[in-house]
């Protein structure tokens, strides 16, 4: 039923696909220390060539019990249940901001375990529930 | 039988059907934001902030979905050369385009209160502008190329490049560190979102599904009505 031409154009177009979605997979993935937004403390702890002039994004969930604030400053710990760092921050801290939920600090390394933040954005996980059903999965914990 | 069948029956496409889709559109987003707005409650961290996501998340699903179609209709519009795919996709790229600037806008006043920042660099944000950008190229390769053959072909190569992007909008949540949290809706796993909420978002996915399909009938007999009166000038 498909005449040749239409054969040739079918073989030319999925092959032009094809070729495509290989150079952007390898595109991809040369760029990914690019591409992803921030680093996790794992990422860092493994890293080599890290480089402490460079202002880098931190992100993980705030650790519980590790917020201390006073009035200038506000040191708290970011972990991914494996690794930690300890973020040093003074200024706006938005409303999400809160122990156990996900962050992210933009800032510079001042060794592997200590970070200095010049801004922290909170991170929302894919969650969504009203109060009533927080409480009662909290109760039950 | 296909090619001949299809725009005559668009064309006879009266008043009376597009009122009757008007009037439901209206019912459905009249419920779906009585319901998002109202009875839905907030949620338990973002408190009344998470009412944006009703508008938020169905822009983006029809967006991706729009040039998902475009895409697709343009490689069957080079391999087989079927009239009135190219119709059907010029027709439906104004509503993808503005979904899209609906999803990035409704997106940034979101993050603001949320994030903290209007707009970040991350995987997902960016490959949503990058989709907003090929909408507009592909629109203005429509507009701005003289001839109708070169037009046609030029906008499909936009649009099966412009594909690549979309599993790259979809997976960027899960292949890369993002601020964007991951999707809470997936084939593969229950939603963790409350049923509370996914009620009316999917109503609300409906009522602006529903108008998307309006405005592509009354523009895709435009293009079909400026389709006959070109052959008949030729």
């Amino acid at each position: 039923m498909l005449t040749k031409r239409v054969k040739l154009r079918i073989y030319y177009l999925f092959f032009f696909i094809f070729v495509g979605a290989i150079v952007i997979f390898f595109v991809l993935k040369s760029l990914n220390e690019n591409v992803v937004y921030f680093f996790s403390p794992s990422d860092i702890y493994n890293k080599t060539n890290i480089s402490l002039n460079k202002k880098i994004r931190v992100g993980g969930l705030v650790k519980e019990g590790s917020v201390f604030k006073d009035k200038k400053k506000i040191n708290f710990t970011i972990t991914d249940l494996k690794n930690e760092i300890i973020v040093s921050y003074s200024g706006l801290i938005p409303n999400l901001f809160s122990e156990g939920k996900g962050v992210i600090a933009e800032g510079k390394l001042k060794d592997k375990k200590y970070f200095i933040a010049d801004q922290i954005l909170a991170k929302h996980d894919e969650n969504y529930m009203p109060p009533e059903v927080s409480d009662a999965l909290n109760k039950n914990d | 039988m296909f090619k001949n069948f299809f725009p005559n029956k668009v064309l006879s496409i009266n008043n009376k059907t597009l009122r009757i889709l008007t009037f439901v559109m209206f019912l459905i987003l009249f419920v779906g934001l009585i319901s998002a707005l109202f009875i839905s409650p907030p949620d338990y961290i973002q408190g009344d902030t998470v009412r944006i996501m009703y508008v938020h998340v169905p822009s983006s699903f029809i967006s991706l979905g729009c040039f998902a179609f475009i895409g697709i209709s343009s490689i069957l519009n080079l391999i087989f050369k079927i009239k009135i795919m190219p119709l059907m996709a010029k027709s439906i790229a104004p509503i993808g385009l503005v979904f899209t600037l609906i999803s990035l806008i409704t997106g940034s006043l979101w993050g603001k209160p949320t994030w903290g920042i209007w707009w970040a660099w991350d995987a997902r944000l960016t490959s949503m502008l990058i989709l907003f950008l090929f909408y507009l190229i592909y629109i203005l390769v429509w507009k701005f190329t003289n001839n109708y053959e070169r037009a046609n072909k030029i906008s499909s190569v936009v649009a099966i490049i412009g594909l690549f992007n979309l599993p790259i909008i979809k997976y960027s949540v899960d292949w890369w560190n993002t601020l964007h949290q991951p999707s809470s809706i997936t084939l593969t796993s229950a939603p963790t979102i409350h049923y509370s909420m996914l009620i009316p978002l999917l109503i609300m996915l409906g009522g602006l599904a529903v108008y998307s399909i309006i405005i592509f009938l009354m523009k895709y007999k435009i293009e079909l009505i400026k389709l006959k009166i070109n052959k008949k000038n030729k």
